[in-house]
């Protein structure tokens, strides 16, 4: 059998319809590839060939017997932060190293229940704290299309993966753009769907208030078609919403003609690098050409989202990393004096230094006195945003700048100082803390051949919208069809 | 604001994260400049705004107070680095 490594979701899921290949040949076909380059990109933490060949064997038998779902039989990967029974499940983490899931994510269960093959966990930042991938116990994950540098972070091996063609598509998380910027450091299409969209039962809780699940592929319109499997309310995960499903891929074909895109100028200050701005500048026209207008905005409060969010996140996580206490499950110290030492000690060896500390800040920030002073102030500046936002949607349909304000950068350039690396995250963190959807799409290359992403924010559950914005600019461009030569 | 060593070695007691002495002068210096980033939101007057946790302002939902788990304790024990049974064993805290 030939593949085409890189076809889509939507090319996959033909080819299966079509019977030009079973499950079985594609499951076999990627485990292939990922294990002849696993020394060289370091994607996957774990790998069970035996399991995911069993599950692509019953997806064959099921569509033998008349199934004909859409996503039956494809193969997808999964950041190693959803359980799933059976699986190990690291977080990329030491304290984690042999956890094994007792139970699965109601994301992973949605798309298996559609059919789909899972291939293996795929490589993280440390409890996905992280713009680089720099921070995993198991090693840094490489840029398939420069090994030198970052594939981004968290999700780094979840975007590394269908960037070389490991998978057709991947799962990320997404806290402060998780999936947003390595979709566009390894040129992909990455999607954080509105908070509450999909459950977060059985991911490993970072941020909780910001924590949202999604989708890597090479396009929007596969994004869509996964977001219809991943997405659901789910009633073990409190905040998920209660609403009726939607069909993420009904609008893709709808023109732009009067779209109106919004520009904040606090987007496309001096603080983007040369060759991103001019490549989101390019990527406009094509909008434009496409019938969009451009509206200019402003977003005040913007400039305050990353203070916010390095006070929101850090304090939700060192609640939440409370439970790793080297008792029920994790990595336990070995030398210790008594049941106090055993915890500092089993903490302090299982968490790696950036995990310590968010930690660290976080407990500060929530410690007596400082409450007000920090996350109620943070949560009020939450509020002042999102009604930035709000007034910006008077105005436009869509709000868009570039992803990140610098591109792929090498291995090393920002682990010496993590006030760099936070910035890094500077455009993404507000729809985390608004909670909108915000995806990330191909837009262009800078001087050094590095990726632009081009983000879309959209009003809250309005992804078919900023989907069917992202396609139809993608029947326009092909810079979503560019490969790495790996 | 600066963190001074008293503040490293205290919140990491409250973290119930051990740093050697050998580590605080080099957490108190990273720490010190995300704070610094951080206390940039300091600037804003905030007075009279509801803070916000949610964009949808969802309220929690209720469910029927009904048994929904089951005993699944041995498999469960399986992550525990010491288990015996159906204990999860810690060093002794009691005299």
């Amino acid at each position: 059998m030939s593949w085409n490594t890189f076809a889509t979701v939507a090319e996959t899921v033909a080819a299966l319809a079509a019977k030009q290949v079973s499950a079985v040949e594609l499951a076999t076909h990627y485990l292939d590839r990922a294990n002849g380059l696993q020394s060289t990109l370091n994607t996957y933490i774990t790998l069970d060939r035996d399991r995911t060949l069993a599950e692509a064997k019953a997806a064959d038998a099921k569509r033998a017997a008349g199934d004909a779902s859409t996503l039956l039989g494809v193969p997808i990967a999964h950041k190693d932060i959803y359980l799933i029974d059976g699986w190990r499940t690291t977080c990329g983490s030491k304290m984690l190293e042999n956890f094994v899931a007792p139970y699965t994510s109601t994301v992973v269960k949605n798309m298996s229940d559609a059919g789909m093959v899972t291939l293996g966990k795929l490589n993280m930042d440390e409890f996905a704290m992280g713009s680089s991938n720099e921070s995993s116990y198991f090693g840094t994950v490489k840029n398939p299309w420069d090994v030198s540098r970052v594939p981004g972070g968290s999700s780094g091996g979840s975007a590394a993966a269908v960037a070389a063609g490991l998978t057709p598509a991947s799962t990320g998380t997404d806290t402060g753009g998780s999936i947003r910027q390595p979709a566009m450091f390894c040129n992909l299409t990455g999607l954080k769907p509105t908070y509450g969209v999909c459950s977060r039962f059985g991911i490993v809780a970072y941020a909780s208030s910001l924590d949202q699940a999604g989708p890597f592929a090479q396009t929007a319109e596969d994004c869509a078609l996964l977001l219809n499997a991943m997405a659901g309310f789910d009633a073990h995960d409190a905040t998920s919403l209660e609403r009726e499903r939607e069909n993420y891929a009904r609008d893709l074909a709808k023109p732009l003609a009067g779209l109106r895109i919004g520009l904040p100028k606090e987007f496309f200050g001096k603080g983007v690098a040369p060759g991103i701005a001019k490549a989101v500048d390019s990527a406009l026209e094509v909008y434009r050409k496409l019938g969009a207008v451009t509206v200019d905005i402003s977003l005040p409060n913007v400039k305050y989202s990353v203070p916010a969010y390095y006070v929101v996140a850090p304090a939700e996580a060192s609640s939440n990393l409370s439970r790793f206490d080297g008792v029920r499950y994790g990595h336990r110290a070995d030398e210790f004096t008594d049941l106090l030492d055993m915890y500092k000690r089993s903490r302090a060896e299982g968490f790696g230094a950036e995990v310590k500390r968010r930690i660290l800040i976080g407990t500060y920030v929530l410690s007596h006195g400082y409450y007000d002073a920090y996350y109620l102030q943070a949560g009020k500046l939450r509020r002042l945003i999102a009604e930035d936002f709000k007034r910006a949607y008077e105005v436009c349909d869509v709000v868009m700048g570039p992803t990140a304000p610098e591109t792929a950068f090498p291995f090393g350039a920002k682990t010496d100082d993590p006030v760099t690396m936070y910035l890094n995250d500077i455009f993404t963190v507000v729809a985390n803390l608004t909670g909108q959807p915000a995806l990330s799409h191909p837009c262009g290359t800078d001087e050094n051949g590095q990726h632009v992403g081009m983000q879309i924010i959209g009003n809250y559950l309005d992804e078919a919208r900023m989907l069917n914005v992202a396609h139809q600019f993608q029947l326009a461009t092909d810079w979503h069809k560019r490969h790495p030569s790996i | 604001m600066s963190l001074s060593t008293q503040d490293i070695e205290r919140i990491a007691h409250l973290a119930r994260i051990h740093v050697s002495a050998a580590d605080v002068a080099e957490v108190q210096a990273k720490l010190g400049g995300v704070f610094k980033l951080i206390d940039e939101m300091q600037a804003v007057d905030t007075t009279g705004v509801e803070p916000m946790s949610h964009g949808l302002d969802m309220v929690l939902r209720l469910r029927d107070d009904a048994v929904t788990e089951i005993n699944q304790r041995e498999k469960f024990q399986k992550n525990a680095p010491q288990a015996e049974a159906g204990y999860f064993l810690v060093p002794k805290v009691i005299e």
